[in-house]
């Protein structure tokens, strides 16, 4: 018989990741923000970097939002088969303090991972999909993301991250991009192929010169991260999403005992 | 180039000095305002119940916390996403006589000539740099149409606010404009060799 309450512990856990997640933006985008910050040549955009350091520090000193915008609580659960709580009882958990889940299961484990990705909705405004058609190919899909990101300009808070869906469908190419935001800078794609996009898109995006805030400058997008699925033989989708300079997000993993490790770098 | 400092409400000829990309630190009142407070001015033809003369809007809905009757503290306050309100801008200069409009991600190129013409600008200011705008604002002193809320008009006094670029001058200049033409050149060189 099962006595810990783990939809208590859950519904803890995700009102913390997401408070956390606002107020506490991860290691690794720090650390790609001051790389930002030093690479960067052009007068306004190192003066927008720098101010968004200044601005990280004091969230912190002060204890307050990074952004004003606390955005649309996006969870994201990988949901071990042997984890003792009923789906139904995981989403009326996460519903105390969000708005959407979305879900994983994974065979033999019984463990359940928790990530919260609050999306403001400056950046979420710049999603943009299209149907492009197979023969468009690679480049097609190339030319689509940089026009996507030249047109969002300084709308979406650069230098931030750019997630690519790639495949499924149209709605599942979009939730594919919004997988790829999730990730921690510096992960890469484990399909060899993908990840050579990713280095791609990075390197030509950064050529467009719209720079942090759209204002000019060397630094507009902090890393690139494509995700891809299998699709029709007549479909070639392409979803964009952008996660703004901040990219908050926080994880927990739930053990079948209940205990709760909150992890600051998944 | 030196950071300029500027007190609002402020009159034409201040406004004519500045140029597309100075670097400015703002004092004195800013207004809040944002979506809904545009359309019930312009669309709604609803005279705003405070004096937009000389006045320097911001780009808001902010975070606050109720603490008397029409009385508000600051929480966390930033700035939205200023394209969305575009085509208020002839409105606000010819009307109302408004000299700078302030949010993120710049205004599109039909703004560039209302500001020429009304002699306004519009400030960039750094988007998602909320709790340090928060600590630049000293006050919250005004608050009008609060069944607006949280889209009202809001009075703040500010002090030393900023870094703010000078995005859009009152001379026809638009960093934006120039920043997504040089991006566009780029594009097509890189299409070519995609």
């Amino acid at each position: 018989m099962i006595t810990t309450d783990l939809q208590g512990i859950l519904e803890d856990a995700a009102a913390h990741l997401y408070v956390w997640a606002l107020m506490d933006i991860p290691q690794d985008l720090r650390d790609a923000l001051v790389d930002a910050s030093e690479r960067e040549t052009s007068v306004p955009g190192r003066r927008v970097l720098s101010t968004i350091l200044r601005n990280v520090q004091i969230a912190d000193d002060q204890k307050n939002l990074v952004c004003q915008d606390t955005g649309i609580a996006v969870y994201t659960c990988r949901v071990g088969e042997h984890f003792p709580l009923h789906p139904t009882r995981i989403y009326a958990a996460l519903k105390a303090g969000t708005e959407r889940a979305n879900w994983e299961f994974i065979p033999e484990w019984d463990g359940l991972d928790v990530k919260c990705v609050p999306k403001g909705s400056g950046s979420e405004n710049m999603s943009f999909l299209k149907m492009c058609i197979p023969a468009d190919g690679v480049k097609g899909i190339k030319q689509f993301v940089l026009e996507s990101i030249v047109g969002a300009g300084g709308k979406p808070c650069p230098p931030g991250i750019v997630g690519v869906g790639i495949g499924g469908s149209a709605d599942y190419a979009m939730y594919l991009a919004k997988e790829a935001i999730a990730r921690p800078i510096g992960t890469k794609n484990p399909d060899p192929h993908v990840a050579k996009l990713e280095e791609e898109l990075y390197a030509l995006l950064n050529e467009t010169g719209i720079g942090p805030m759209g204002l000019g400058g060397d630094v507009t997008v902090l890393q690139c991260h494509v995700e891809h699925a299998d699709t029709h033989m007549t479909l070639n989708p392409v979803a964009v999403n952008y996660q703004c300079w901040a990219a908050r997000r926080a994880s927990a993993h739930i053990t079948v005992d209940g205990v709760v490790d909150y992890d600051r770098e998944a | 180039m030196a950071i300029q400092k500027l007190t609002f409400p402020t009159n034409e000829e201040e406004i004519r000095k500045l140029r597309a990309g100075d670097e400015v630190l703002v004092d004195g009142h800013i207004i809040g305002i944002r979506d809904r407070t545009h359309i019930r001015i312009f669309d709604q033809g609803v005279a705003p119940p405070m004096d937009l003369g000389g006045a320097f809007l911001l780009h808001t809905a902010p975070g606050v916390k109720k603490v008397g009757p029409g009385k508000y503290e600051k929480v966390c306050i930033g700035t939205t996403t200023s394209a969305r309100m575009v085509r208020f801008t002839d409105g606000l200069g010819a009307q109302y006589g408004v000299r700078a409009i302030c949010g993120k991600g710049g205004l599109p190129d039909e703004a560039i000539e209302p500001m020429r013409k009304h002699g306004m600008v519009y400030f960039a200011i750094v988007g998602g740099a909320a709790a340090l705008e928060t600590t630049q604002i000293e006050e919250i002193e005004e608050v009008a149409w609060e069944e607006l809320m949280p889209e009202c008009l809001w009075k703040f006094r500010v002090k030393d606010f900023g870094p703010l670029i000078v995005g859009i001058d009152s001379h026809g200049n638009s960093l934006f404009h120039d920043v997504q033409e040089r991006a566009k050149q780029k594009l097509e060189e890189i299409y070519a060799r995609l």
